[in-house]
């Protein structure tokens, strides 16, 4: 692979055309700086990571952008629900990056990220190649808290109690267990203390899997263990639950039993309380705590509570110049880690790189977050929120934003549960499309 | 604003051969990240691959008309109503007059 730095290109065209771009560009960096294939590299192709490149490609025509993602194909976390209920097939929500390199020119290398080199600016991959960059996005996700219990590991979740946090082998497994669940048998579902990624996700999960159990094993029971008090759009959620599936889900907060602190993988049981409670499941699904995904942590990117800190105006990390973190890793402030709040992040990232390189200040933010959540097929309700930056940190604007009505007709319901998979159609698509 | 974004206009006159340059500058402009929040939901460009309405070449006097319409709740919606009310009177104008130039 060969190595286009811009040093190089200095050295290559010699001292005294630099010198006069460089004095040129004292009157307007704008113009000149294209020239030089500006380098900007990419780690993580999830829906950050994804938007950030082709954006990048949108806003700035003259970037060469590179995208460093292991996977071949990468499932989206958002639509794995549906998956598990029965409501779409894996293949559904799969993203491959074709369009990224054909459509928009993006280099694509299918490799991990293992360290970044601040002083020299450049990317080692797994394989031992390193990747230089004048501006260089981390989008890496998630990774799992394995401490979140005692009991828990990361060979418990590949094995007796999946997370199904990361779309993938994970998503197959929970619901291969689902299916093998005999009718009458209980799922459970542990949900996180915040923050964490997709703050609806375990309660549309819990709304997934009674959809398919109303269908098929009508005796069973979803039991969802919370280690918080209140949870995402719990309103609508719960009457929602009534309506479509009587007593099938019941909610435990923290407070009544629901602090998950033990599990025995063997029995199949979770314990709260110091051991008062009990739970046993015939599917236990523990989602756990997270933090950044592994690079932002190795890298020295994240601070004492797991997250990236940045510049919220700009996404520029706190501790390392020239990197950008985004998506689930960073600390957006008012922000949920959503796949919609990365897309919109991507977009953001984009922009504020391209004007930095060509010497523009920052563009005021504008971010937005949607995130729709299925009951049922047939029933979808949203929370929405538009951001500002102001005084430091990201802000909802006041009086935008909020859940969908509580007293909506059916007919609404079924307008935004239409609307979902339009959203993910849309999302997918300006994101990896 | 009005500064920086002068200067690429200035320095593609002087610098002719160099327009894609300054045109690029252009495109990360607050425009067009408002626009592009829009994207996410109503498809790259306002065009739609789902059951989201497109939005893409509405003439902008309609657009800021529907926008308004959310936004003080005359016009019924499922989500737009909640978005359009976190827009200025002016970012609903650039929104709008970025849109109108989509086909």
């Amino acid at each position: 692979m060969t190595q286009f730095t811009r040093r190089k290109f200095i050295q290559l065209v010699g001292a005294g055309s630099a010198t006069a771009a460089l004095s040129a560009c004292s009157t307007s960096p704008s113009v000149h700086t294209g020239r030089y294939g500006r380098k900007v590299v990419i780690i993580g192709g999830g829906p950050g990571g994804a938007t950030a490149a082709k954006y990048l490609k949108r806003f700035g025509h003259d970037i060469d952008v590179t995208l460093i993602e292991p996977k071949a194909t990468y499932h989206t976390c958002f639509g794995s629900n549906w998956v598990l209920g029965g409501l779409a097939q894996m293949s559904d929500i799969a993203q491959t990056y074709g369009a990224l390199q054909d459509r928009y020119g993006i280099r694509v290398i299918a490799d991990t990220a293992t360290g970044i080199d601040t002083t020299n600016n450049t990317v080692t991959l797994a394989s031992g190649e390193t990747v230089s960059f004048e501006k260089l996005v981390v989008s890496p996700g998630i990774s799992m808290r394995w401490d979140s219990a005692e009991g828990y590991s990361a060979e418990v979740a590949e094995t007796r109690m999946p997370h199904a946090w990361q779309a993938g082998p994970q998503t197959k497994l929970l619901r291969r267990q689902l299916e093998a669940m005999p009718n009458g048998g209980t799922f459970i579902i542990v949900a996180p203390g915040n923050p964490f990624r997709c703050p609806p996700g375990p309660y549309e999960r819990a709304s997934m899997a009674a959809h398919y159990f109303k269908r098929f094993k009508p005796r069973s029971k979803v039991l969802i263990l919370d280690n918080k008090e209140a949870f995402s759009k719990q309103g609508l959620f719960m009457a929602g639950w009534k309506e479509l599936y009587g007593d099938m889900i019941e909610w435990v907060p923290s407070s009544e039993g629901g602090q998950v602190e033990r599990v025995d993988a063997q029995k199949m049981t979770v314990y709260s309380d110091g051991g008062f409670n009990e739970f046993k499941g015939d599917v236990i699904n523990f989602i756990p705590r997270q933090q950044a995904g592994a690079i932002a942590r190795y890298t020295g990117l994240t601070n004492d509570t797991g997250w990236c800190p940045v510049n919220q105006q700009t996404f520029a990390s706190s501790t390392h110049e020239h990197v950008y973190v985004i998506g689930d890793a960073s600390i957006a402030g008012a922000m949920p880690k959503s796949g919609h709040s990365a897309n919109t992040q991507g977009k953001l990232v984009a922009a504020a790189i391209v004007r930095a390189l060509d010497g523009d200040d920052p563009v005021a933010p504008s971010l937005t977050n949607t995130c729709y959540s299925l009951l049922a097929p047939d029933y979808g309700i949203t929370v929405a929120a538009v951001y500002r930056f102001s005084d430091g940190s990201i802000k909802g604007v006041q009086g935008a934003g909020g859940v969908s009505p509580a007293d909506a007709s059916r007919e609404f319901r079924t307008q935004e549960a239409n609307y979902a998979r339009g959203w993910y159609a849309a999302i997918t698509s300006d994101s990896w499309g | 604003m009005t500064f920086t974004r002068r200067i690429p206009v200035m320095a593609a006159i002087v610098f002719g051969g160099m327009f894609i340059s300054s045109q690029a500058a252009a495109e990360a402009s607050r425009s067009a990240v408002l626009a592009s929040t829009c994207f996410a939901c109503h498809g790259t460009d306002g065009k739609s691959p789902g059951s989201i309405p497109s939005i893409a070449g509405y003439p902008a006097e309609i657009m800021e008309m529907q926008l308004r319409t959310f936004r003080d709740g005359t016009r019924a919606s499922t989500v737009m109503d909640r978005h359009a009310r976190g827009y200025t009177d002016e970012e609903i104008r650039m929104i709008s007059a970025y849109l109108s130039k989509l086909n």
